[in-house]
């Protein structure tokens, strides 16, 4: 329940954030997709509980990341892939 | 923390719960296992025991989980299960460390997942599960002002909308796939049922300004990097909407990755069970959706019911079964009245993809004549998800039988894979107890 805000960084740019907050709705608040696809689509997540892995992203420098089932933490840096 | 236990229950859903606390109860040695961060599944999802809740389900999440702290059951969240190594035996992967648990029961409620059905433009960010979206919110995602279509299958659709309304959400519709006429006999199961699965009667006055349409469905979703308008028919016209999000599920289907792992026999798409919740393999229990698509009350119930056959109570599990009877039929209705319309076949084009982890279009599977040669011929169900995705949808769109799963049943550090068991004492020690 803590409802202290914080910032981490997603692609650069700074979003507000809680420790409540799943990486996945972090990087969906700056509109960016999560991953390209093996074609090069943008792809977002999509089953929000960890199971279609659309949503990985390198988080902290550990790529594919499932975001949806990470919580965000301070000072968190996030790229999508 | 010792790695050895009398019942291991994998899933910390409701049905988890109540397996895990019944069995600790009794004086088990109880270990509760689960992927997600925190307990509660989906349903209890972003609810917290710990903060006194008007939410008639956050009051019952809060009670199970009272009753599961007072007993001294190990319950580790973060969890993914990577592997049955030998009978009794499982590999666990936790923050990428390996480690090894002992069990003499074990109890399956691994829950269910949403249908996806692919259709043009259904890989553009903005459109997610139905329930996908609502698990987003309820992780923080701000939907306040957003315009969103829920559309699909299944009685969830109102209640996800009925969520993300009360997270100040423009719902522009709801679009159910289902025709009335197939639904009716379902109202009358929900007037018949005595339990909380009428809430969906409730949400109505919720939704009352918002169009809840039956017989109609997706037909393709626009946009170049992002949604921004989707497509429906009734099978005569077709009209659009602009919107931010189109939140579309087509009813559940139960996770058998594991119960398939252990060879546990299927019929009908779901776990077969006894009454006390014994499936065909010795000592492996199921619980909840695995043994029918049938929501909360139905996965209590059974999770008490293994719980006390697991801790050798068979006389306390039998007592409760008189009541399975009604929850294992209502499962069967809500089946039949969110049946699938044979139009939904029809959706894809031939460039559509069905396989987002391997970019598999429709017209390469078209080609194939089962899964197996889908998965060699095109990499469709190779990919991360494993098939988690694209398999149900295979089986609709082409009557595939997807069957094959192998472990790790989770993409997996290698070293987790090649390690050789472990007995006696464990990394499990380092593990934290939630």
């Amino acid at each position: 329940m803590d409802s202290n805000g914080f910032t981490i960084k997603v692609n650069g740019c700074e979003v507000q954030a809680t420790a409540e907050m799943s990486v996945a709705a972090a990087i969906m608040t700056i509109g960016s997709p999560c991953r390209t696809s093996i074609h090069g689509e943008p792809r977002g997540p999509l089953c929000g509980m960890g199971i279609c892995m659309e949503c990985r992203a390198t988080v902290n420098g550990q790529k594919h990341q499932r975001t949806c089932q990470l919580t965000c933490r301070p000072e968190m840096e996030v790229v999508t892939e | 923390m010792k790695s050895d236990f009398d019942v291991v229950v994998v899933g910390a859903g409701p049905g988890g719960i109540a397996s895990a606390a019944v069995a600790a109860e009794a004086g088990s040695r109880v270990c509760l296992v689960d992927d997600n961060r925190y307990p509660g599944g989906q349903i209890w999802r972003g609810l917290h025991p710990d903060v006194p809740s008007k939410n008639p389900h956050g009051r019952e999440f809060a009670k199970w989980m009272e009753r599961l702290r007072r007993t001294p059951c190990t319950t580790l969240t973060g969890t993914q299960i990577i592997d049955h190594l030998a009978p009794n035996i499982l590999r666990f992967e936790r923050e990428s460390k390996t480690f090894d648990l002992t069990y003499r029961k074990l109890i399956l409620a691994t829950g269910a997942r949403e249908r996806f059905l692919p259709f043009p433009g259904w890989t553009l960010p903005g459109v997610t599960g139905a329930g996908g979206l609502q698990a987003l919110v309820k992780s923080g995602l701000e939907v306040r002002d957003k315009r969103v279509v829920v559309a699909g299958t299944g009685p969830l659709l109102l209640a996800i909308a009925a969520g993300l309304k009360a997270a100040g959400a423009n719902i522009l519709a709801i679009y159910e796939q289902a025709p009335l006429a197939q639904l009716i006999g379902f109202g009358f199961t929900l007037m018949s049922h005595p339990g909380k699965i009428v809430e969906g009667l409730g949400y109505a006055k919720k939704l009352l300004d918002i169009p809840y349409r039956t017989g109609r469905w997706v037909t393709s979703a626009e946009g170049s990097m992002q949604l921004n308008r989707v497509t429906f028919t009734d099978g005569r016209r077709q009209w659009s909407h602009d919107c931010d999000y189109l939140a579309c599920g087509f009813h559940l289907v139960p996770n058998l990755e594991l119960p398939m792992l252990f060879r546990c026999e299927v019929a009908n798409g779901y776990v077969t069970t006894s009454e006390l919740q014994q499936t065909s393999v010795p000592n492996v229990s199921c619980v909840g959706e695995l043994t029918g698509i049938g929501g909360l009350e139905k996965a209590l119930l059974e999770g008490e019911i293994a719980g006390w056959f697991a801790a050798g109570h068979e006389d306390k599990a039998r007592r409760l079964t008189g009541q399975l009877r009604a929850f294992r039929n209502f499962a069967l209705r809500l089946d039949q009245a969110f049946k699938l319309r044979t139009e939904l076949r029809n959706l894809c084009q031939p460039e559509t993809i069905v396989c987002r982890c391997e970019d598999v279009a429709f017209c390469k599977l078209q080609v194939c004549r089962s899964w197996r040669e889908a998965k060699l011929h095109t990499r469709c169900g190779m990919g991360s998800c494993q098939g988690r995705i694209c398999g149900p949808q295979t089986e609709f769109l082409f009557q595939w039988r997807c069957s094959s799963v192998r472990p790790p049943i989770y993409p997996a550090r290698l070293s987790s894979v090649a390690e050789m068991p472990k007995s006696g004492q464990s990394e499990t020690e380092e593990v934290a107890q939630v």
